[in-house]
């Protein structure tokens, strides 16, 4: 029981602006009022939000491990975070390790993560993983357009019994959402088919004779709604990263049919011209579509300057980036699942493609009008990893600084882009929703990035102060289900996150129809890949519809 | 000239990147004292283990069997040190400049990375002499590594520039994934010399045992061999370079086989 007074609160879901009022807790939730004894928390001269939500990041799962194996030599620079009363050993480096990576988003005020692509089969050790990150609650898509037993049922021409078969996965991972990554090509790369990528989304997948990526999105995207999923089909589109590949996108977006889609790190598909010496920003193309289509919600995947660490079921396009930059590659074929490549990059200011691709981020934030639709995200740790997030939130407050780092880069780039021009800032009440309220609301999460009666009681408290990177940084509090679990920017005690998973219907009797198609396409038996929820304690469920 | 002398004879490791020029410059004798060093899990003052003696300056010496002290001159830019005994892993790791002299014998990971300077070693060296750490994309990238005795496995491995000049046997693996650089064996090496190498120099004074993917292009004389032996003369190592001539050797074919091994041949003129 927990009463925070005098504070400014900005809960943007309950239309709150700077509203200094108190906020009550009790039992880990948000109540009306409180008998006027016990504990208060005196937070006058601070602002008061809920608890960040990544809506896309990768902090556990077969690729990610794979990632922090990969790449050792990124340990030693790395922050080490040293074994205390409240604190497990850890690094904080681009790929933390999974209880630094609970230490660190808390520390910054964040609560809720998404893991954005997880491979079915690797499901069960996800779980084991997130269990294993502690502070924040947590959620994950399961990658399935390039699932050859999907694909062979629409191939097949039976969608009513692919949706069945998406439904069973979901509830056989005990997954929350649905992630398609560059849909058909995987499969095509995978075989090392003709082309090896898919080629155009209307050309059917090579090894298919009737399936295109256009049928395998629109059939996701349509499933996800008929199923009723509180996050809709998480949708990396094809060609990313591509010069021109705006095209895609916005065909891929006319290819949804109003159906709803969460359009993942748009800015690596947002780019003009046709080859790497015209590579410039399309931003304002998917922008004006986007601002037009209710239908669909995006997070940004914002890159920042420095090193990463690019991770991606989209194996072709990785293999690519290994051959275009010398440096180190590891590949994952998931059996009859996906892919997955990893490959080390540095974004420097100097190079044409990396600095357009920093202005295409902001200025998709900063062209898309409505802030609900549009979630703030590196594609952690792919643009940058999630720890530098305040840096962003600054460019987006500060006018004077986005000039100062604009005018770093060389003038020929420059003209590649429209970010100069654009003069807008952002105000708290938009950062409260690109950081919590909105992907909360696009995850379909009810209890998170509200402050109203019922909500999960995670917020932060941030001091006001002009330097934005600065005063997000660097909280004066933050509340985890009610416990203050940061204070003064000390680490106060460690909490364990809950898991969510969604529970859509499907028709039971698909299932005598599966076990022979797994048995043709897993090295895993049919009997063990389900994972029964007992199995997981502590696991939330969601119904779907 | 500052003089430290280990006093306590170890048995758990002690890790010392304090123990270099650069971190001892502009500190009294008691600050240094009051320097932290690891042993084992625990936090030590530097005055637990030695005993200060001399003038602070860029100039410090070593006493003791410090081969269970690591990482002595780690990142090291400038100065000299002795050591007076042997010497721990990891000595002179990432060093740029400056001189570490080694009168015994050096562990594993000796100039690990390095990227300038100078370290002798009259005694032997142990493996990954030069090399990279795991992960990294090059070992050793300047500066000079002279061993007079004995080397261990992996001398050199991804080594990208430098040179590295051996009296002694070299291990197994010498030179392996190299990226540039020079390495000269006046005693020949163990298994698979230059395995995996993509560019550089490996030149051996004894017949050594060669991958089949080392590939025979002539026999012939450097130019730059004249001016590499006045060199390697500086540093003690005499490398011939008349009455004879060098097998050339193009590899690693199975790479880039970019690489070359040159194999002296006293007989040939």
């Amino acid at each position: 029981m927990i009463r925070i007074t005098g504070g400014k609160v900005f809960d943007p879901a309950n239309n709150l602006h700077g509203v200094i009022r108190d906020v009550c807790i009790q039992n880990g939730k948000i109540v009306d009022d409180l008998p006027s004894r016990g504990r208060t928390l005196d937070a006058t001269g601070l602002v008061i939000f809920p608890g960040g939500v990544d809506a896309h990041t990768h902090v556990a799962g077969s690729s990610l491990n794979f990632a922090r194996g990969l790449l050792p030599e990124h340990l030693r620079n790395a922050h080490p975070i040293i074994r205390d009363q409240i604190c497990r050993a850890g690094w904080k480096s681009l790929t933390p390790t999974t209880f630094a990576t609970g230490y660190v988003y808390a520390g910054m005020g964040w609560t809720t993560v998404n893991e954005a692509a997880v491979a079915a089969l690797s499901a069960r050790h996800t779980h084991e993983e997130l269990r294993d990150t502690p502070m924040v609650d947590k959620t994950f898509c399961i990658l399935m357009a390039n699932n050859e037993i999907l694909l062979d049922l629409l191939q097949a021409g039976e969608p009513e019994r692919a949706r069945h078969l998406l439904a069973w996965y979901i509830r056989a991972t005990q997954a929350y959402g649905v992630k398609a990554v560059n849909p058909g090509g995987v499969v095509a790369w995978k075989a090392g088919r003709a082309g090896k990528d898919a080629q155009t989304l209307h050309q059917p997948v090579p090894g298919y004779h009737r399936v295109t990526p256009g049928h395998i999105v629109a059939a996701l995207a349509r499933f996800c709604d008929e199923l009723h999923l509180p996050h809709p089909v998480h949708l990396h589109c094809n060609d990313l990263g591509a010069p021109g590949n705006v095209a895609t996108t916005l065909e891929t977006i006319r290819l949804l049919e109003g159906h709803r889609a969460h359009l993942a790190h748009l800015q690596f598909h947002a780019y003009g011209g046709s080859d790497w010496e015209s590579f410039c920003s399309g931003s304002t193309r998917i922008a004006e579509v986007f601002n037009a289509s209710p239908n669909l919600t995006a997070d940004v995947g914002l890159v920042l300057f420095g090193p990463a660490v690019t991770i991606s079921a989209d194996s072709p396009w990785q293999h690519l980036l290994h051959q275009l930059t010398g440096k180190k590659w590891g590949n994952i074929d998931v059996e009859n699942e996906t892919g997955c490549g990893i490959v080390p990059y540095v974004y420097k200011e100097k190079n044409l493609v990396n600095a357009v691709q920093w202005a295409v981020g902001l200025e998709l934030l900063l062209l898309i009008d409505d802030p609900w639709r549009i979630a703030l995200t590196t594609d952690h740790p792919n643009g940058a990893p999630f720890w530098r997030y305040p840096e962003i939130i600054r460019l987006l407050m500060d006018r004077d600084f986005r000039q100062e780092q604009i005018a770093r880069i060389p003038d020929p780039i420059r003209r590649r882009m429209i970010l100069p021009d654009l003069d807008r800032v952002y105000t708290l009440s938009e950062i409260a929703i690109i950081q919590s309220a909105g992907p909360a609301r696009i995850l379909g999460l009810k209890q998170k990035g509200h402050l109203g009666r019922g909500a999960d009681a995670d917020l932060v408290l941030y001091e006001e102060e002009p330097d934005a990177q600065r005063m997000f940084a660097y909280p004066r509090y933050v509340l985890k289900g009610g416990e203050i679990v940061l204070e003064e920017g000390e680490l106060r005690r460690s909490v364990d996150g809950q898991t969510t998973a969604s529970r859509p219907q499907y028709d039971v009797g698909i299932e005598k129809e599966l076990a022979p198609r797994f048995s043709r396409r897993y090295a895993m038996a049919w009997e063990n890949y389900p994972i029964v929820s007992d199995q997981l304690p502590g696991l939330q469920i969601q119904d779907c519809g | 000239m500052l003089t430290l002398t280990l006093q306590v004879p170890l048995t758990v490791p002690l890790e010392a990147e304090v123990l270099s020029p650069d971190r001892l410059i502009g500190l009294t004798i008691p600050q240094i004292q009051q320097l932290p060093l690891r042993h084992g899990n625990r936090t030590v003052h530097l005055s637990d283990y030695f005993t200060v003696e001399g003038e602070p300056g860029d100039t410090l010496a070593l006493h003791g069997d410090l081969s269970r002290v690591k990482w002595i001159g780690q990142g090291m830019t400038q100065g000299t040190m002795q050591i007076h005994g042997s010497a721990g892993m990891h000595l002179g790791s990432g060093m740029s400049g400056g001189t570490i002299t080694v009168q015994g014998n050096a562990a594993d990971w000796t100039g690990a990375e390095m990227s300038g300077g100078l370290i002798r070693v009259a005694g032997n060296a142990g493996h990954r002499l030069g090399a990279a750490y795991t992960g990294s994309p090059a070992g050793m990238r300047g500066g000079t590594i002279v061993v007079h005795g004995t080397t261990g496995d992996e001398t050199g491995w991804q080594m990208q520039r430098g040179t590295i000049l051996l009296n002694g046997t070299a291990g197994d693996f010498t030179g392996a994934r190299m990226k540039g650089g020079t390495i000269v064996l006046t005693s020949g090496a163990g298994k698979r010399t230059g395995a995996g190498m993509e560019r550089g120099t490996l030149i051996s004074l004894t017949t050594v045992k060669r991958l089949p993917t080392f590939l025979y292009a002539c026999a012939y004389l450097p130019q730059f061999l004249g001016l590499y032996a006045r060199f390697c003369t500086t540093h003690g190592v005499h490398l011939p370079h008349r009455a004879g001539q060098y097998r050339r050797y193009a590899g690693d074919a199975a790479v880039s086989g970019k690489g070359e091994l040159l194999i002296w041949e006293p007989e040939l003129v």
